[in-house]
């Protein structure tokens, strides 16, 4: 049950990295880019288990 | 537009490899533990309990064994590695005790997973040094709980095993709230049933685990004893308090309050359990900038404005509470706790040498204490 609960997280967790990557991609002002990226940033380090 | 979006995504790459990089040095510093003269052999803590073994918490076990019989005796450092003083007395302890009579064993990770994570969000320094007469020793600095890396996920409320007690969601991975443990839990329990397996294969007579406590908790500067160990802890406080240069008071273990080592290796073993908590103003809630100098000094305006206050349930002046103070705090009473012990208890003595009292440790240093491991033969240098 727990290594289920564990991959669903990590397949949440990278699934909110590529939408929030997405963005930034798409964004034009460069406030919205620099808010995406930094965001992005805790979800990257715990797709990579960085912790 | 183009060139402003990839500098930002060079420097969110270069922001996210820095972090990383800290983080994954952090869980993979190598602590050297020399050996000392007094240590017979060194084994793993799954000679004990194959469930653990080869993973992060398979802590190594140093065993100094005298040449006459006497009792035994466990050390526990690093119950909670956050409170380094723990960690350092054990240190101390392996590096340089020569046990006479009896046996000594000595853990200085006894949670190895909750050294290689810091608090999440408590803005921790990664690690901190000890200055030696020959350079620094970097230690991790660890957090209270195992790593969510290593056991998770948390439950919404965590039942205590076997007594069924609701405790706080977190401390399903608390060392200190898992005892007795069993074999099929969670890592943090099959630890605490690893080392219940050793208390009972060794025949220990006395566990010490190695605690420090913020000035805002009431149970500070204490010797916390399970029932059978209350005259034992008395005599050494009032040794302590006459002899070296410090008070150190004792506190009951509650008998409602499940899953502490000075509860449950009482109650589940035939050992004494005594609990030693020092004062780390780290620890305090009201503390000012979380880092690597408040660890070692203990020093913080806003902790001597609290206790002005009367918040406190120790005293602080501007000097703080250094390391050296806590460190020679914990070798102290360990070692007035076996001179209590082995007068008593003749049989069962457990006479050892070479450890610096509170007074040396404050007057050498704790890093006087520490043995350069690139001196060090090889195959007596051990890793935590």
């Amino acid at each position: 049950m727990s290594a289920l609960v564990t991959i669903m997280y990590y397949a949440m967790t990278a699934y909110i990295a590529v939408l929030l990557a997405w963005n930034f991609v798409k964004r034009r002002k460069w406030q919205d880019e620099f808010l995406y990226l930094i965001i992005l940033i805790p979800f990257l380090l715990r797709v990579f288990r960085l912790k | 537009m183009k060139i402003r979006k990839l500098l930002f995504a060079i420097a969110g790459a270069a922001l996210v490899f820095l972090a990383g990089r800290s983080f994954r040095e952090s869980r993979n510093l190598k602590e050297p533990v020399v050996a000392g003269p007094g240590v017979t052999r060194v084994v793993k803590l799954s000679r004990y309990f194959d469930g653990i073994k080869n993973g992060v918490n398979d802590a190594n076990v140093y065993v100094l064994e005298g040449t006459k019989p006497g009792g035994s005796v466990l050390v526990l450092g690093g119950t909670h590695p956050e409170e380094p003083a723990g960690r350092l007395a054990a240190w101390i302890l392996a590096e340089n005790g020569v046990v006479e009579r009896g046996r000594l064993f000595i853990v200085p990770s006894a949670n190895r997973s909750a050294s290689t994570v810091t608090r999440l969000g408590g803005a921790y320094p990664p690690d901190y040094s000890i200055k030696t007469p020959w350079g620094e020793q970097k230690f991790r600095m660890g957090d209270r709980w195992s790593s969510p890396l290593d056991q998770w996920p948390d439950p919404e409320v965590y039942v205590h095993y076997p007594s069924r007690q609701e405790l706080a969601y977190v401390d399903v991975r608390n060392l200190n709230r898992a005892w007795p443990g069993r074999p099929g839990g969670t890592l943090t329990e099959r630890t605490c049933y690893a080392l219940i397996q050793l208390i009972d294969r060794e025949k220990i007579d006395i566990v010490i685990d190695l605690h420090e406590a913020e000035l805002q908790y009431p149970v500070i500067s204490a010797i916390v004893a399970h029932q059978k160990g209350q005259e034992l802890a008395a005599m050494a406080s009032m040794m302590i308090s006459a002899s070296e240069g410090f008070e150190i008071g004792v506190e009951y273990s509650p008998q409602a309050l499940r899953g502490l080592s000075h509860r449950e290796i009482g109650d589940h073993t035939g050992a004494i359990s005594l609990l030693l908590e020092a004062p780390e103003p780290f620890l305090d809630a009201t503390r000012g900038r979380t880092d690597r100098t408040l660890l070692l000094t203990g020093q913080d305006d806003f902790i001597v404005r609290a206790g002005k206050r009367g918040l406190l349930f120790e005293k602080i002046g501007a000097d703080g509470w250094p390391v050296d103070k806590r460190v020679g705090r914990h070798t102290s009473t360990i070692l007035q706790i076996l001179e209590v012990w082995s007068e008593e208890k003749p049989e069962r003595a457990v006479v050892i040498s070479g450890v610096p009292r509170y007074k040396e440790i404050i007057d050498k240093t704790t890093g006087a204490y520490l043995r350069n491991p690139a001196e060090a033969d090889p195959k007596r240098t051990y890793f935590e």
